[in-house]
Formats: structure tokens, C-alpha cells, sequence
């Protein structure tokens, strides 16, 4: 915890000025988009779960890909909309917390591990919790370098010096530069 | 009708997460991201209650893959995660995975238990 000004949630970080006035400033829009954005998430997460299940004791792909390629873009939107560009101030709720956050989901991985286990096939549950975390956190690590590679360099060093330099992102974010 | 409850499960969960995480960061002054962490231990509460009742699938699409699917996040923990590795807080990275993954099946054990009991 050295560098406790960084900011860190991609939901909400209320050291950023722009998110901590965002529901006061637009409280109905702003939770409308989040709403709306976790709606269409949910359901996609629903129709791959459908159209791909698995049996008892089976690996949960449907769940496993859903998580990872959601970490896959909550990378690239992270730096497109904190480093890259001023978005819109709706599409950080509607894409970042709605869509991104409804499509993925921590409950029903923690769930299924315990399923398998009782379904006795405690070898993939283990498999499953391991190869969902480290697969899901190379996949946001992949999408933030790859973004931060291809987001023209003007841009990003004018508004996010990166990674541990004193004026990084955590930095100018608290002093209110990222929309 | 089955899409319709999932629907109306996430309208509601999504910003319940966006606003339980407001709540959680108001009362703390830490770089640790409590308020993702109390929205998944409390997704995977509910979620493993719910597994654990007799079978009813209305139920379960409102409330397990609607409501419980869209409160809880991936994507938001491995951010965060990834994000406090990289700007030097490995302890905290380290330690956010290990409490979300073991209160998230120590929370989801609860519920199953939980239910078993009371039913």
C-alpha cells in the first residue's frame, strides 16, 4: 500500500472529482446506463452459459471464457478511457460497470468450484479456480500493454505518465485530469 | 420468461454493486478495494444460498444469474488487481486475491450450508 492515491476501481474510485460527482450530477442517467449496460451483459453471459454447459463435475467453460475475455476488454477500456481519450461521461457506468460487470461474474465461479467438488471432481475445481485466475489476470494485463502500445503516444504521455512515475495516472486522476 | 427474470435480476444488481461500492469507499481511506470485495463475498453468499435450495428456475434466473451475476465481478477484481501489482502495492495485489477467492468460497460454503440448515 505505498502509493495509496492511485486510483484502482474501475466501478467507481471517489478520489477521481469527475466519479465522485458523477451520481449527483446525473444520478438518474447514471445509474440508467449502469443498469441498462448490466442488463445486456447478464444476458450474454446467459445465452453462452446456455449454449454451452457443462455437465456435473464438467470444467465451466462457458463461465471461464466469459470472465477472461471480460478482463480481456476491461483492460482496454480502463487505458482507452483513463489515458487515452475523454470519453462521454455515461460510457465509463455503461460499458465499465454495466455492460463488463454483468457479463462477468465472481459468484458463480466461487459456485461452481464448490459444485464440482461435490459433484466429486475435485482435481477440475481446483483446475478451474487456478486456470480462471491466472488466465483472467494475464488477459487484463494483455489488454492494458496492448491498448497503452496502440493508443497514440502524444495522448498518453500527455495525460498518464504510466506506471510509478510520480505523476501517473493515480496522480492526475486526484487532481481531477481524468474524465 | 427465463430471459426476462435475468434481465430484471441484473437491472437491479448492477447498480446495487455501483452504489454498495460508493458506500464502502465513503467510509475508508484505503487503497485496498473493499467495496469490490464486499460485493462478491456477498454475491457468492447469496448465490451459494440460492444453489443450495430446492430446484426452482424462475428463482434462480432472477435472482442467481440476474441479481447475483451482475452484483459480483470479475472483471473489476482482476482490474484492480492487475492495477495495484503494477503501481507497486504487491501486497495488496497479493492479498486481494487470496481474501477475495477465500472469503468468496468460505461466503458461497455459508450460504449452500446456510440453506441446507434452515430447510
Amino acid at each position: 500500500m505505498s502509493q495509496p492515491r492511485l486510483p484502482v476501481d474501475p466501478d467507481v474510485e471517489l478520489r477521481v472529482p469527475d466519479q465522485r460527482r458523477e451520481l449527483a450530477r446525473a444520478p438518474w442517467a447514471t445509474l440508467g446506463a449502469i443498469s441498462a449496460g448490466g442488463t445486456l451483459g447478464a444476458l450474454a453471459r446467459y445465452g453462452l452459459a446456455t449454449a454451452f454447459p457443462h455437465g456435473p463435475g464438467g470444467f465451466p467453460w462457458a463461465t471461464f471464457w466469459t470472465n477472461v475475455s471480460g478482463c480481456l476488454v476491461i483492460g482496454v477500456l480502463m487505458v482507452v478511457v483513463t489515458e487515452a481519450v475523454r470519453p462521454h461521461p455515461l460510457l465509463r457506468p455503461f460499458l465499465g460497470v454495466g455492460v463488463l460487470g454483468g457479463f462477468t461474474t465472481f459468484s458463480t465461479a466461487m459456485v461452481d468450484v464448490h459444485q464440482a467438488v461435490r459433484d466429486g471432481a475435485s482435481g477440475t475445481a481446483l483446475a478451474y479456480l487456478a486456470a480462471t485466475l491466472l488466465t483472467a489476470l494475464a488477459a487484463v494485463w494483455t489488454g492494458v500493454r496492448l491498448t497503452r502500445a496502440l493508443t497514440p503516444s502524444t495522448t498518453v504521455s500527455r495525460t498518464a505518465p504510466r506506471d510509478r512515475a510520480p505523476g501517473g495516472v493515480g496522480a492526475s486522476a486526484s487532481e481531477g485530469d481524468v474524465r | 420468461m427465463t430471459l426476462l427474470l435475468v434481465a430484471l435480476g441484473a437491472a437491479v444488481g448492477a447498480p446495487v454493486r455501483y452504489l454498495t461500492d460508493r458506500a464502502v469507499q465513503a467510509r475508508h481511506d484505503s487503497v485496498f478495494p473493499w467495496g469490490t470485495f464486499a460485493v462478491n463475498v456477498l454475491g457468492c453468499l447469496l448465490l451459494g444460498f440460492l444453489v443450495a435450495l430446492p430446484a426452482d428456475g424462475g428463482l434462480m434466473a432472477l435472482a442467481g444469474t440476474g441479481f447475483c451475476g451482475a452484483l459480483t465481478t470479475y472483471s473489476t477484481f482482476g482490474y484492480e488487481t492487475v492495477r495495484l501489482a503494477e503501481t507497486g502495492a504487491r501486497p495488496a495485489a497479493v492479498l486481494n486475491v487470496v481474501a477475495s477467492i477465500g472469503a468468496g468460497l468460505g461466503a458461497a460454503w455459508t450460504g449452500m450450508v446456510l440453506a441446507q440448515a434452515l430447510l
